[in-house]
């Protein structure tokens, strides 16, 4: 783990948060935070994707197998998919896919599944600082990590 | 690729505040792949564009990330820098070091960390990028304008004037809309047929029109310029080439009890007639529930009477298909149905106002029909009920409109105008008549509308009062208004002959099968929806459809008017050129190793993927394959994630870049 989130100057725990988000409302949402410049933590890592629709769970999978201790998925509100019904299609799949990771015996409170507008910047910035301390509560995802090792041994 | 430049903006201070630029591109220049890292105090002036030109020729980069603000802000502009230096332009990627990093994190050095880690992951995903080119669709120069109100008609004058072809559909016998059954419209008071009509006989006359009456849509494929569009014409019972309209049948006519549609049911009409004199076409219609011959196989005067031997017992409805590049909806309203029985023996709806029992509480197209010289009484105002000139006439704002136990949240624009154009018009004809009005809130805004208002109270003497009312009922053939005045603090009663109610405006019923047809989305109410409210609003989010008008949500004439000349040069703009040109970041289906289940096909809300055969040489069919239609597919990527074989994959954001930009992270 080399990147910066997780490698803190003062040696407190710093969460390495995923975010796969949508590039039309929330992206623009967390593009707002900034223009109204409202600070937030830095432990985000924002992967910019078209819709939430194109968000295979495979790739929370994935966050947590490079290190992630959170991932946050954020879209369209019903009803305001740029492509119409994507964030449907999204909300679906969580909802399934929430109980199959619950099963498979990964935290779910390390999974975050929310919807932020393009007007919603302060949203965007409560909601990031939330994650990261409920996070930091939460301490490192070690279990997970631990099974990664396991499995490539 | 292997030869990625990364050009790190300072933003003046913007970026560089919170982040050592100069740190962060002496780690880019380390990054696996990077050849060159470079900063610029403004990436996207002149000399900062300059600098990505100039080092993409000397270094032969294949791949750009520039770390500065929002790509919605510059992707464009950089792409278009590097397109100049000869590098495809979808090799550039960039890294928000601005909007999400600098001006929102403070703490310099987690900043600085921060914005390594965007351009890391913006690295690992250039070097997955493929160069692509636009897609090139071909384009069909011909419109379908369905709905001949004044939007559909201004819309198609607007286009065909401009040379491109027009196909109008109608449902109606002649084209006009609501419009056309107006009597004056405001805020001038000028007679809404004398402006219309001359622009339906352009219509008509247009040799860039095929004008399609008593046709609806029956059935859309394709998709942006290649549209094909069958619309079915109902039969109409008349050789409309031989007719004359010479109106010898409509006036031999012996079925006259019809109520006319044109007049919302004050009027009757023959079984053969014209909704109106002015209609267009000039050619008459047999309603086939009303004639005689159609129904009981008797008649046929009209047959006698006909010199040109125009009518037609046998016509059957045909059906026309017409290859079309773009599609303009102009569908236009209807009023709300007030007091609607639910078949139970109770009514929906404001039945508390009487509307459908008592004859003389009307709607206020009714109100337009008894005012217009055209109408039932000939421009006379007199009730229905009697015929008698009403002395004390109650208006009635909101019926329907923002109303949530009613179903309608919105507000219908135009009621409070036409409130009081209504008592306007009254005024000048009954010069002793009291008129009434009950209004939630006055909503005139628009050029000269308040000063129109204050004109209906301040001159002409109208009542205004702010309050509801609860109950009309009848008594000694009058009508007891109950309502309150709460500017006055007290109720309110007054004994009225007529009753007029402004009731909601809708979408026109079958809106919903259109739009599905056209795969339009539409809200709650039924209106269809614009692609964004601000910066689209008369594109929709099915490439190469358009709306104005009604259908999209309440409107005026004025404002329908600009709607349908803007959607006219929406159309004109795709038209200008001889293809079209889409962003080239949409799915494509690895086709031999699609299982052919389809589920990215029910997923897609383009409706753009289809099912293609692959066949042998013998031609015999080996096995169904899902394939994307560049001209429809827009890039959400549901497909990718839904396709369980993996063989979909989207440009721009493939598996291969996702999964490259999270590992980049560890």
């Amino acid at each position: 783990m080399n990147t910066a989130a997780s490698d803190p100057a003062n040696g407190e725990f710093e969460p390495k948060i995923v975010a796969y988000v949508c590039n039309w409302c929330t992206y623009l949402g967390a593009d707002l935070a900034g223009t109204n410049r409202l600070e937030y933590p830095a432990n985000v890592r924002i992967i910019r994707l078209p819709c939430t629709g194109r968000i295979d769970f495979n790739l929370i999978v994935k966050a947590f197998e490079i290190g992630a201790d959170a991932v946050l998925v954020s879209g369209c509100h019903p009803g305001d998919c740029h492509y119409t019904s994507g964030n449907y299609h999204a909300r679906r799949r969580w909802m399934l896919f929430r109980e199959l990771l619950a099963t498979l015996g990964i935290e779910t409170e390390r999974v975050h599944f929310t919807w932020i507008s393009a007007a919603e910047g302060k949203k965007f910035q409560q909601l990031i600082s939330e994650i990261t301390s409920t996070t930091r509560d939460l301490g490192p995802y070690h279990a997970y990590r631990e099974i990664c090792e396991t499995c490539e041994v | 690729m292997a030869r990625i430049g990364v050009f790190t903006c300072w933003c003046g201070e913007n970026i560089a505040r919170n982040v050592d630029v100069q740190s962060v591109a002496e780690q880019a220049a380390q990054l696996p792949g990077v050849r060159c890292s470079q900063t610029h105090k403004y990436m996207c002036s002149d000399p900062g564009q300059k600098l990505i030109r100039d080092t993409i020729a000397a270094e032969r980069l294949d791949g750009v990330v520039i770390a500065s603000c929002s790509p919605h802000m510059h992707l464009k502009t950089f792409r278009k820098a590097a397109e100049h230096a000869d590098l495809n332009p979808y090799l550039v990627e960039m890294a928000n070091v601005r909007e999400q990093c600098s001006w929102v994190h403070s703490q310099r050095s987690r900043a600085t960390a921060k914005a390594v880690d965007l351009i890391r992951v913006a690295v690992a995903k250039v070097r997955h990028n493929r160069a692509l080119e636009p897609i090139q669709v071909p384009v069909t120069r011909k419109v379908l304008v369905v709905g001949g109100g004044v939007a559909g008609i201004q819309a198609a004058l607007d286009i065909a004037d401009s040379g491109v072809p027009v196909v109008l559909v109608e449902r109606e016998p002649s084209i006009g809309g609501k419009m056309a059954g107006l009597s004056e419209t405001f805020p001038t008071l000028d007679c809404s047929q004398c402006i219309l009509t001359p622009r339906m006989v352009e219509v008509a006359q247009h040799p860039n029109i095929t004008l399609h009456t008593c046709s609806e849509v029956e059935q859309v494929e394709g998709y942006v310029g290649n549209f094909r569009v069958t619309i079915r014409k109902q039969a109409r019972y008349i050789d409309v080439d031989k007719c004359t309209g010479c109106g010898q049948c409509w006036n031999a006519c012996p079925s006259k009890k019809t109520p006319s549609e044109f007049d919302y049911g004050l009027g009757k009409r023959t079984a053969i007639y014209t909704p109106f004199p002015q209609a267009v076409p000039a050619r008459p219609v047999i309603d086939r529930d009303a004639c005689l011959r159609l129904t009981k196989g008797r008649c046929g005067i009209c047959v006698k009477k006909c010199q040109a031997d125009a009518i037609r017992f046998d016509d059957q409805d045909e059906l026309v298909s017409e290859d079309i590049g773009a599609i303009i909806v102009a569908t236009g309203y209807q009023l709300y149905e007030i007091g609607k029985p639910d078949g139970q023996g109770r009514v929906t709806g404001y039945g508390e106002y009487g509307y459908g029992r008592y004859p003389d509480v009307i709607s206020s197209l009714q109100f337009e029909r008894l005012v217009s010289a055209s109408g039932p009484t000939g421009g006379e105002i007199r009730r229905p009920s009697d015929g008698a000139v009403p002395k004390t006439v109650v208006f009635i704002s909101c019926v329907g409109s923002r109303d949530n136990a009613k179903g309608l949240s919105y507000c219908s624009k135009i009621c409070c105008m036409v409130n009081a154009k209504h008592t306007m018009l009254y005024k000048h004809k009954v010069h002793d008549g009291q008129a009434h009005v009950f209004y939630m809130d006055i909503r005139a805004g628009g050029k000269n509308y308040d000063e129109f208002v204050r004109r209906a109270i301040e001159q002409d003497g109208a009542h205004y009062h702010r309050g509801r009312v609860s109950k009309i009922t009848q008594e000694d053939g009058r009508l007891i208004v109950r309502g309150v005045d709460t500017l006055a603090g007290e109720p309110l009663t007054i004994a009225a002959d007529l009753v007029v109610l402004a009731a909601a405006m809708r979408p026109a019923t079958g809106v919903e099968d259109l739009a599905q047809k056209v795969n339009v989305g539409y809200d709650e109410f039924g209106f269809l929806c614009e692609s964004h409210p601000k910066l689209r609003p008369v594109e929709t989010n099915a490439a190469g459809v358009f709306v104005c008008g009604a259908c999209h949500g309440p409107k005026d004439i004025p404002e329908s008017v600009t709607q349908a000349s803007a959607a006219a040069a929406k159309v004109l703009l795709m038209f200008s050129r001889d293809r079209l040109y889409r962003e080239p970041e949409i799915a494509h289906v690895q086709e031999s190793a699609c299982a052919g289940c389809f589920a990215c096909r029910r997923s897609c809300p383009y409706h753009a993927i289809d099912p293609a055969e692959i066949r042998d040489r013998q031609g015999q069919l080996v096995r169904r394959v899902a394939r994307v239609n560049p001209g429809l597919c827009m890039g959400c990527g549901t497909c990718v994630a839904l396709c369980v074989s993996k063989s979909v994959d989207l440009e721009g954001f493939s598996e291969e870049q996702v999964y490259a930009m999270v590992e980049s992270l560890r």
